[in-house]
């Protein structure tokens, strides 16, 4: 199994970008996010600016991996799809390419419904652009071969 | 596996602190939360029983500057360290571009510090890693303490692979950013190779 860095490039990070602009209309979605399972932030549409974005990835990389574990103990692969109901916003998370997780936040404007249906349809297109980028992120090197001691050094002044 | 994005021109890496129960891998975050330039750092994340102890993860975000035009940001996690919770660990895993190896020098946690050792390289393994590659540092913590193992007894026992290693007292805060520096280092040197094994 290769560990080798994951890579995104400009057009395929605006495809997804366009891809979750979509969704949040289609949706009538508040915000929406696409996280890696590790817990790090892809890229979102709509108002980010009200949520810790960081602490947003992190956990809702954790819930998946929490609930993974929870579906294995009953002979489940994974959880694929979690919704989370609050008093005036509600959350739906779900497993996207294997490896992302698609969250979406919403209050009464929309449904739940509504919202997994559209879910399903930007799955669909996030898969193929994930195919790409997958395949492009292998070709790529990253252009950190010329990484110097004094780069790194450079951090720490 | 480190993520870069081109187009934010964004580096994240993954860096998790593992060790035996109580060995003070969540004071460690918690001194660099504290230390830290508050711009640099985001929120610090705890999920933990109501006795304080790590019931999930910790999670500290920092963001140390630009290399080559690129925003450096690590994500650092602690694992819950008793050991029934394994299957938490195996998850927080996930991902891990470094590791720093946080033991308990009190002489009464030398079997506990072995026991976490093997199981981080056990985790590793499952989760496809190569133990004997992957960024390593290891941290002697709570040297402040009495009845303490000798650093040469330390090594022997936890050291295999000669990786550096940091004497700590974490609730002071001596060690905790010499530990942080070393294992970023070897994070970068890493993600210069390509980050494969």
């Amino acid at each position: 199994m290769s560990h080798g860095n994951f890579i995104l490039r400009e057009p395929e990070y605006e495809a997804l970008l366009s891809i979750l602009r979509k969704l949040l209309v289609d949706a009538s979605a508040k915000v929406v996010f696409l996280v890696d399972k590790n817990g790090t932030l892809l890229a979102s549409a709509g108002d980010a600016f009200g949520f810790d974005t960081t602490s947003l990835a992190s956990l809702a990389a954790g819930n998946i991996a929490a609930t993974g574990g929870l579906a294995n103990l009953i002979g489940e692969k994974e959880f694929s799809v979690l919704f989370h109901e609050g008093e005036r916003d509600n959350m739906h998370l779900s497993v996207v390419a294997e490896r992302l997780i698609l969250v979406v936040v919403f209050d009464r404007r929309s449904s739940v419904g509504l919202v997994r249906l559209r879910v399903r349809q930007a799955t669909a297109r996030i898969t193929t652009v994930m195919a790409v980028a997958l395949a492009a992120s292998d070709a790529e090197s990253g252009g950190f071969e010329e990484l110097t001691e004094a780069d790194i050094e450079s951090l720490f002044r | 596996m480190s993520f870069i994005n081109y187009s934010t021109r964004e580096i994240n890496c993954k860096v998790v602190y593992y060790g035996p129960g109580l060995c003070g891998k969540t004071t460690n975050l918690q001194f660099i939360y504290k230390r830290m330039n508050p711009e640099a750092r985001g929120k610090m994340i705890s999920l933990a029983t109501e006795s304080e102890r790590t019931l999930f993860f910790d999670f500290l975000p920092l963001s140390l500057g630009e290399i080559r035009g690129f925003k450096t940001r690590f994500h650092l996690y602690t694992v819950p360290g008793q050991v029934f919770y394994d299957a938490s660990r195996r998850l927080i895993l996930r991902g891990v571009d470094g590791v720093v190896f946080c033991a308990d020098s009190q002489l009464t946690r030398v079997d506990a510090n072995e026991e976490s050792m093997e199981n981080l390289r056990g985790n590793l393994r499952e989760q496809g890693y190569d133990p004997e590659r992957l960024p390593l540092v290891i941290q002697y913590n709570k040297r402040d303490l009495p009845n303490i193992a000798s650093l040469a007894e330390l090594h022997a026992l936890l050291n295999r692979r000669n990786v550096p290693e940091f004497e700590s007292s974490a609730t002071t805060g001596g060690g905790v950013f010499e530990t942080l520096k070393a294992v970023i280092k070897l994070v970068l040197i890493d993600l210069k190779r390509g980050g494969r094994q």
